[in-house]
C-alpha cells in the first residue's frame, strides 16, 4: 500500500521514493511523506483530509483549488506538495477562529455569494487575499481580482458584493 | 490529473541546479513557477525523469532600473511583481502594459516572466513584449554565463536555445534611446484564454522623434513574429497618422495567421492592424496631452 | 397573537441559508470528500478517436503495475451482460466498448488500484489498436445516402435516423400560410454547450457481502431514478439498493443520466469486495457526458400585414451523439419544444423533428434546459425578431400585438399546451422602462453617425415547468410526481425529507420556509435532508426547474396534513370540538374566546403525551403530489450591448430581466437563480461552444476550449419583478431555476443583431464571438454554424 498519502509513517514507506516535507497548514506544521509528483491540492484533501479545497478542472482554469500560499493565492492543483516543504498554507478551513467567522465567510452568508459552495473556498482565499491588499477595492477591482476563479451558479454579481461586505466590515473592524 | 513518477531535487545554488541538469542529460526540466510546466506534466504532455525546482535558490527574485537605465529580471521574478511594480510602471510601458494580461491573477502570484518566456509558447505574451524590447536572456551554463538575444532565444513552439544544462537567470531589457514608450493589446474572449492576437509595441523616443522602435506580435503565426519592417516605418519618424497607418499596413503584411475557430486570418491580420493603430495612437496623443 | 411570517422565516423571507453554514467553512460533502475503509480508485481509458472497430486491447502490462487491483474491458463487461445498458430514452449505450468506439472520449476500459495516480500510470499501459472509420460530425454527414452506420449494433437501425416527430396542426397551418401577407424564414442553430458544473462526476460504490446491500455515494439530481435504473441494469434486488447523493457542486441537468462510470464502479466493487471510488476530471465530464443543445432550426412564420401572427412552421433537426440518451419525459421525442410561442396568441402551429446519431458524447437534454425548452424559447425569440425587422414593425409592439392577453387564460395554445396565468404586457413594459427603451432608437441613429455600434435586443417568453402531471408525463415509465415526508417531534421541533435534491438550489432554507408558513414553527427550527434513498420519500429528482412546482406542493400538503391532524389535537385540548377552532400562524384559537388557544408546539407535545381518543399517536405524515398542470413563469429579458466595430468585441452596457415566478418563498435565492441563469444565457451567446473537427476531434473538452466567463466578463444584472400567483399550485409558486438561461440568450443575440441591422445581416448564430460579428458587419452576410475546426486546429 502506497505511502502517497500518509503523515509520517512509523515504518519505511514501499520503494517508492518519497521526500518527508513539513508544511505549516493554518498555522499547525504538518510532516508528510509524499511522493514528488503529489499536487498540493491531493495533499491537502488526501493527506490532510482538509477537503474544503476543491479540484474543479485539469487545465488550472477553474481556481477551486486556490489556497494561500505564504499569503498570496495560488492553485493547488498546480503546485507540487514537495513545493511547500517550509512554507505556510492557509486553507478554507483557517478561515475561521475557534469562536468566529472570518468576515468573508459572514459577507458570503449575508450577501447570498454561494448556490452550490464548490467554487467559495477558493473564492473566499482569493477574496482575502484582495483584501489584505487592498482593503477598500471598487467593484471592478474586485471582479479582475477574482478573474482566475469560476462560478457557474451564482454569476458574480453577488459574489462581489459578498467581498465589498466583508471589506466594509473589515475596515470598521480595524478603525 | 496525475503526473507520472518523476525525481525531485531542490538546489540552494544556480551553480548546483546547473550541475544536476548536466548529470540527467536532458531528462530533467527546471520548475520555477510551474504555471506551464505542471499543468503539462499532469495532462502527461511532459513526462522528466526529474525535476529541479529553482524556487530556493535565493536572490533571483528581484527586478531593477540600472542607473544605465537597462532592466534586470530575474528568474523568480513573479508576473504579478511586475503588474504591481512602481519601478515597472513608472520605467517599461510596455512590460506594464501586458503585465496584466498574462494569464489571470491567481497564476500571476506563481508564474514567472523568464521562466514563462522559457517555455516558449508560440502566443506567449511576454515572448512579444521581449521582441519589441530587443531584449536578452542570459543562461548560466558549467562553463559561466553567456547571453541570448531574444530574437535568437524560441527555436520553435516549445523550444528554446538553452543547452540541456543551461538555466536562464536573467532577462534584460536593453535601457532605451530616450524616453520607453509603448504599449500592449490582446484579444482574448475571456481572462485566461488563449489570444486570438496580441502586439507588443516598443518606442525610444527622443522628443517626438522615434529613435527605435520594436513591434512583436503573438496568435499570427506559428512563432512570435518580429515585425521589423514594421518597426523600420517608424524609426527616425514622428507619430504622425501618416505613419502610423503605414505601420499598421505593414504590420499586417507581416503577419501570417492561420484560419482557426478563434478566426479566419484575414480578421486576425485586421485585429494586429487595429492593435497596432491603437497603440500608436494612444502613444501620440498621450505625447500631445503632456507637451 | 399570529406570528410575524418573517420573522419565522415563512414566505417571502429572504432567509439567510442554512447550507452556507457548512459550505462557508470548507464542511461540506461533497462525493469526492468521501472516504471509506479500504476505498479504492478507478480511472477510466477513453477512446482518442471517434469511429473505429477495436481490433484489440491489451491490458496485460497494466496487471503489471504494483497497486493495481482489476483492470475492466468491455469483453469482462460483457461476460457479466453489464457491455450495455439501457438508457432513459428506451435505446442501449454501451458501458465499455466492445466493438466499436463511437465518439471520441468513450469509455473503453477501467483501471481499479490503490490511488488515482497508479490507476492513471495502469491506464497509459493499456494498448487498444483501433480501425478507424469515417467519422460523422453533424445531422448532414448522418443522413447522407453512403453515411456509415453508427450504431451498427442495433437490430432495425437501418440508418443514423433516430425518430421522426410532429405535433401541431399541419392542415390548420399550411392554410394560414397560404393566407399570410408576408411570411419571415429563419434558419438557426443552437449549438453544442454544456451544464459543466464545476465538480464533475463521479460515484463511491460499496458492496458489502455480508450483507448483500449495495450503496453507492454518487453525483446524481435523481437518486430514486437511479436506484431503479441500477435494479434494472445490475439485477440486484431494488430494496438492496442505496442510493447517497450527498452535496453536489451543481448540476445543471448533468448529474441526470446514468453514466458509465456509476456502473463499472459498482461492478468493480462487487468484483474487489472493497468501496470502489471513481472521480472524473473535467476533461472526461466535458467529452463524455450529458450535454445540452446542438438543434437546428428550419423556422417560418404566417403574418398579416398589419403584424398578427398567423401560423408557425418549425423542422428541427437534432444531434443525439452515439446513443439516445437523452433525459425527459418518454412521450416527447425533442423535449418541450412545443412549449414554443406560448406567450403568443397565435392560431395553428405544426413542429415536425427528426434527430440524428453522430459520432459525438450522447445527450441533448442538459443545461438548465427545461427538457429543451431553450431551445423553443431561442427559436421563438428569434423568429420574432426576424419577423418584426421583415414586416418594419417596433420589436416591442410586435409582441405587445401577439401576446395572449390578461384576459384570455386559461388559454390553449396552439401545440396544446394550456397556460394558466400572465401578465406579459406589464412584464414587458417595466423591462423597457427600465432598459430606457423610449429614446433609444434616436440615441441609436446618433451613435452611428459617430461610428458606435449601439443595440437593444428583447426576449419575452413564458415556459412549463414543473414536469408533471402524470396523464403526460413519465420518465421510462416512471410517473413525474414528488415527495415529502414531516415528522414534528414532541418540542415541535421538525424534520423534513423530500423526493428532490438540490445542487445549489438551497432546498435546505426554502422548504423549511413553506413549513413556517404552513405551521408556524420558526424555519430554524425544520432540518430538511435529502437525496438518501433509503431515508427520502420516493421522488423524481431536481432538474428542469420543478421542484418548487412538485416536491414543493409536497411539502405544503404534507405540513397542512399535519395542521389538520393538529386541529383536532387543539379541539382536544381546549375541550371544545373543531367546529369552533380557528388557525392563525403558528396557534390554533377558540373563535368565540380568542385569548384561549395552544400553539402548535403545544399540539406537538400532545400528540406524544396527551392524545384524543380515536387518534392514532404521533405527528407524522408524507403526501405524493401530482401536479394537475405545470406552472408558468413568464419574463422579459432585456439587453443593451455596445460593438466595437473594428474587432467584433461587445460589451453589455445594460442588462435587465423581468421576472414572474408567482409567490416568492425567498426572494434572495429567487434572484440568486435568475442572476446564475442570466450568465450562462450570456456565456452561450458570447462564448461557450462545443464543436468538432472533420475527424470528430471534439474541440472544447477542457476549459482552454470550453470558455466560460469569469467575473470580468460577465455583466452586472438589473432585476424586477411580477408577481401573478400560479391558480392551481398550493402555495402559488412557480419553477425559477432556469428562466434566465431559457430566455436570456435570444436578449443578447437579438440585441447584438439590433446593432448591426444596418448591415443587413438577419442572423449570426450563437456564439457571437467578435471575429463572427466583425465577420458580419464586414459582409453584410449572415453567418450560420459553428466556428469552423479543420483537424490540427
Amino acid at each position: 500500500m502506497t505511502s502517497l498519502y500518509d503523515e509520517v509513517a512509523p515504518t519505511p514507506p514501499s520503494d517508492v521514493p518519497t521526500r518527508r516535507i513539513t508544511v505549516s497548514v493554518n498555522g499547525e506544521p504538518r510532516t508528510l511523506d509524499v511522493e514528488p509528483r503529489l499536487l498540493l491540492a491531493h495533499m491537502l484533501r488526501q493527506g490532510l483530509k482538509l477537503t474544503g479545497t476543491h479540484t474543479g478542472c485539469d487545465t488550472t482554469n477553474c481556481g477551486a483549488c486556490t489556497v494561500l500560499f505564504d499569503g498570496r493565492p495560488i492553485k493547488s492543483c498546480t503546485m507540487l506538495a514537495v513545493q511547500a516543504d517550509g512554507h505556510e498554507v492557509e486553507t478554507v478551513e483557517g478561515l475561521a477562529s475557534a469562536s468566529e467567522l472570518h468576515p468573508i465567510q459572514e459577507g458570503f452568508k449575508q450577501e447570498h455569494g454561494l448556490h452550490c459552495g464548490f467554487c467559495t473556498p477558493g473564492m473566499m482565499l482569493a477574496a482575502k487575499a484582495l483584501l489584505d491588499k487592498n482593503n477598500n477595492p471598487t467593484e471592478d477591482e474586485v471582479r479582475w481580482a477574482l478573474s482566475g476563479n469560476l462560478c457557474r451558479c451564482t454569476g458574480y454579481q453577488n459574489i462581489v458584493k459578498s467581498v465589498l461586505w466583508a471589506a466594509e466590515k473589515m475596515r470598521a473592524e480595524s478603525n | 490529473m496525475y503526473p507520472s513518477r518523476f525525481g525531485y531535487e531542490s538546489p540552494k545554488s544556480v551553480a548546483e541546479a546547473v550541475a544536476l541538469l548536466d548529470q540527467f542529460g536532458g531528462e530533467a526540466k527546471v520548475l520555477a513557477g510551474g504555471q506551464s510546466l505542471v499543468p503539462m506534466l499532469k495532462l502527461r504532455f511532459a513526462a522528466p525523469e526529474m525535476l529541479i525546482d529553482i524556487n530556493n535558490i535565493e536572490g533571483l527574485q528581484y527586478h531593477r532600473v540600472d542607473p544605465d537605465g537597462s532592466i534586470h529580471i530575474g528568474a523568480l521574478c513573479r508576473h504579478e511583481d511586475l503588474e504591481f511594480s512602481d519601478v515597472i510602471a513608472k520605467n517599461q510601458p510596455t512590460i506594464a502594459a501586458a503585465a496584466h494580461l498574462v494569464a489571470d491573477p491567481i497564476v500571476r502570484t506563481r508564474g514567472t516572466f523568464v521562466g514563462s518566456i522559457c517555455h516558449a509558447d508560440p502566443q506567449g505574451d511576454w515572448a512579444a513584449a521581449m521582441i519589441a524590447l530587443d531584449g536578452r536572456i542570459v543562461a548560466q551554463g558549467p562553463k559561466g554565463k553567456r547571453e541570448i538575444a531574444m530574437k535568437n532565444f524560441v527555436s520553435g513552439p516549445f523550444q528554446n536555445a538553452l543547452a540541456f544544462n543551461e538555466i536562464a537567470v536573467e532577462a534584460i531589457i536593453p535601457a532605451p534611446k530616450g524616453v520607453a514608450r509603448g504599449g500592449y493589446l490582446k484579444l482574448e474572449r475571456r481572462v485566461g484564454d488563449f489570444a486570438t492576437a496580441s502586439v507588443a509595441v516598443s518606442l525610444d523616443m527622443v522628443g517626438d522623434t522615434i529613435a527605435r522602435a520594436g513591434i512583436a506580435l503573438a496568435g499570427v503565426g506559428g512563432h512570435t513574429i518580429d515585425a521589423t519592417d514594421a518597426a523600420s516605418v517608424l524609426v527616425g519618424k514622428k507619430l504622425t497618422a501618416e505613419n502610423i497607418a503605414a505601420a499598421a499596413q505593414a504590420v499586417a503584411a507581416a503577419a501570417d495567421p492561420r484560419t482557426d475557430h478563434r478566426g479566419s486570418s484575414d480578421y486576425k491580420r485586421h485585429i494586429v492592424q487595429t492593435f497596432v493603430s491603437r497603440i500608436l495612437t494612444g502613444i501620440a496623443n498621450s505625447s500631445q496631452k503632456a507637451a | 397573537m399570529a406570528l410575524d411570517e418573517i420573522k419565522i422565516g415563512g414566505l417571502g423571507a429572504s432567509r439567510r441559508r442554512v447550507e452556507d453554514n457548512r459550505f462557508i467553512r470548507g464542511k461540506g460533502q461533497y462525493v469526492d470528500d468521501i472516504v471509506l475503509p479500504g476505498m479504492l480508485h478507478m480511472e477510466i481509458l477513453r477512446s482518442p478517436v471517434a469511429h473505429a472497430r477495436i481490433k484489440s486491447i491489451d491490458v496485460s502490462a497494466a496487471w503489471e503495475i504494483p497497486g493495481v487491483r482489476l483492470v475492466l474491458t468491455g469483453e469482462m463487461m460483457a461476460a457479466r451482460n453489464l457491455a450495455w445498458m439501457p438508457t432513459l430514452s428506451y435505446d442501449t449505450q454501451a458501458v465499455l466498448a466492445t466493438d466499436k468506439v463511437r465518439f471520441q472520449g468513450q469509455e473503453v476500459a477501467a483501471v481499479i488500484a490503490d490511488d488515482p495516480y497508479i490507476a492513471k500510470d495502469a491506464c497509459q499501459k493499456i494498448v487498444v489498436e483501433y480501425e478507424m472509420l469515417p467519422a460523422i460530425v453533424n445531422p448532414n454527414q448522418a443522413k447522407a445516402a453512403n453515411a456509415p452506420l453508427i450504431r451498427d449494433d442495433k437490430e432495425n437501425q437501418p440508418t443514423n435516423k433516430i425518430f421522426d416527430w410532429e405535433i401541431g396542426d399541419k392542415a390548420g397551418t399550411d392554410k394560414a400560410f397560404a393566407e399570410a401577407d408576408k411570411v419571415s424564414k429563419i434558419e438557426l442553430h443552437y449549438p453544442r454547450s454544456h451544464p459543466s458544473p464545476l465538480e464533475s462526476c463521479g460515484s463511491i460504490a460499496d458492496f458489502n457481502r455480508a450483507t448483500g446491500k449495495l450503496t453507492v455515494y454518487m453525483t446524481t439530481q435523481a437518486p430514486h431514478i437511479i436506484r431503479a435504473a441500477v435494479a434494472m441494469v445490475a439485477e440486484l434486488p431494488e430494496h438492496m439498493i442505496r442510493i447517497v447523493s450527498p452535496d453536489l457542486g451543481g448540476g445543471f441537468g448533468n448529474k441526470v443520466p446514468v453514466y458509465p462510470g456509476y456502473v463499472i464502479s459498482i461492478l468493480a466493487s462487487i468484483l474487489t469486495e472493497r468501496p470502489v471510488k471513481w472521480i472524473e476530471d473535467k476533461s472526461g465530464n466535458l467529452i463524455s457526458t450529458g450535454f445540452g443543445r446542438d438543434v437546428y432550426l428550419e423556422g417560418e412564420m404566417a403574418l398579416r400585414k398589419d403584424g398578427k401572427i398567423l401560423g408557425v412552421r418549425m423542422h428541427t433537426i437534432s444531434d443525439h451523439g452515439a446513443f439516445y440518451a437523452d433525459a425527459q419525459p418518454s412521450k416527447f421525442k425533442i423535449g418541450l419544444m412545443h412549449s414554443a410561442f406560448a406567450c403568443y396568441d397565435i392560431p395553428a402551429a405544426h413542429l415536425t423533428a427528426t434527430g440524428y446519431y453522430t459520432n459525438k458524447a450522447p445527450g441533448g437534454v442538459a443545461y438548465r434546459c427545461s427538457f429543451r425548452v431553450t431551445e423553443a424559447m431561442f427559436f421563438q425569440e428569434r423568429m420574432v425578431q426576424a419577423a418584426a425587422d421583415d414586416l418594419g414593425i417596433d420589436q416591442a409592439e410586435f409582441r405587445r400585438m401577439n401576446f395572449v392577453k390578461d384576459d384570455m387564460f386559461p388559454y390553449r395554445t396552439a401545440f396544446g399546451f394550456l397556460t394558466d396565468s400572465g401578465q406579459y404586457a406589464k412584464c414587458l413594459d417595466i423591462g423597457l422602462e427600465a432598459i430606457g427603451y423610449k429614446n433609444f432608437k434616436a440615441e441609436q441613429e446618433e451613435a452611428r453617425k459617430r461610428g458606435r455600434l449601439l443595440g437593444i435586443g428583447i426576449s419575452t417568453m413564458t415556459e412549463p415547468l414543473g414536469a408533471g402531471n402524470s396523464r403526460e408525463y413519465d420518465i421510462i415509465g416512471i410517473k413525474m410526481f414528488d415527495s415529502a415526508e414531516l415528522r414534528v417531534h414532541m418540542t415541535g421541533k421538525a424534520l423534513l425529507r423530500t423526493g428532490a435534491k438540490s445542487q445549489g438550489q438551497g432546498h435546505e432554507t426554502t422548504w423549511a420556509q413553506i413549513v413556517a408558513h404552513e405551521l408556524g414553527i420558526p424555519a430554524e427550527d425544520v432540518v430538511v435532508e435529502e437525496g438518501d434513498t433509503d431515508t427520502a420519500p420516493f421522488g423524481m429528482g431536481t432538474y428542469a426547474s420543478r421542484s418548487t412546482p412538485v416536491a414543493g406542493a409536497a411539502v405544503a400538503m404534507v405540513a397542512r396534513k399535519i395542521r389538520a391532524k393538529a386541529r383536532k389535537i387543539a379541539a382536544h385540548l381546549l375541550e371544545v370540538s373543531e367546529e369552533d377552532i380557528e388557525w392563525e400562524l403558528g396557534r390554533f384559537y377558540v373563535r368565540s374566546n380568542q385569548e384561549r388557544g395552544v400553539t402548535i408546539q403545544d399540539c406537538a407535545l400532545a400528540a406524544y403525551s396527551n392524545m384524543p381518543d380515536g387518534l392514532e399517536p404521533g405527528l407524522e405524515n408524507n403526501a405524493y403530489y401530482d401536479p394537475p398542470n405545470l406552472t408558468w413563469p413568464f419574463a422579459a429579458y432585456i439587453a443593451k450591448v455596445e460593438i466595437d466595430p473594428e474587432t467584433g468585441v461587445w460589451d453589455v452596457l445594460k442588462m435587465v430581466a423581468v421576472d414572474d415566478c408567482g409567490v416568492r418563498i425567498n426572494p434572495m435565492i429567487v434572484e440568486g437563480q435568475i442572476m446564475g441563469g442570466l450568465t450562462e444565457a450570456y456565456a452561450m451567446a458570447s462564448m461557450q461552444y462545443i464543436t468538432f473537427d472533420e475527424e470528430g476531434n471534439c474541440i472544447g473538452s477542457n476549459f482552454m476550449d470550453y470558455l466560460l466567463p469569469t467575473a470580468w466578463e460577465t455583466p452586472g444584472f438589473e432585476l424586477h419583478e411580477v408577481v401573478t400567483p400560479c391558480p392551481h399550485h398550493p402555495i402559488g409558486a412557480k419553477g425559477i431555476g432556469e428562466c434566465a438561461t431559457v430566455g436570456g440568450p435570444a436578449a443578447f443575440v437579438n440585441a447584438v443583431m439590433n446593432a448591426i441591422h444596418h448591415t443587413g445581416v438577419r442572423n449570426v448564430d450563437m456564439p457571437l464571438m467578435p471575429n463572427r460579428v466583425y465577420e458580419a458587419i464586414q459582409t453584410g452576410k449572415d453567418i450560420s454554424g459553428m466556428p469552423p475546426v479543420k483537424s490540427g486546429d
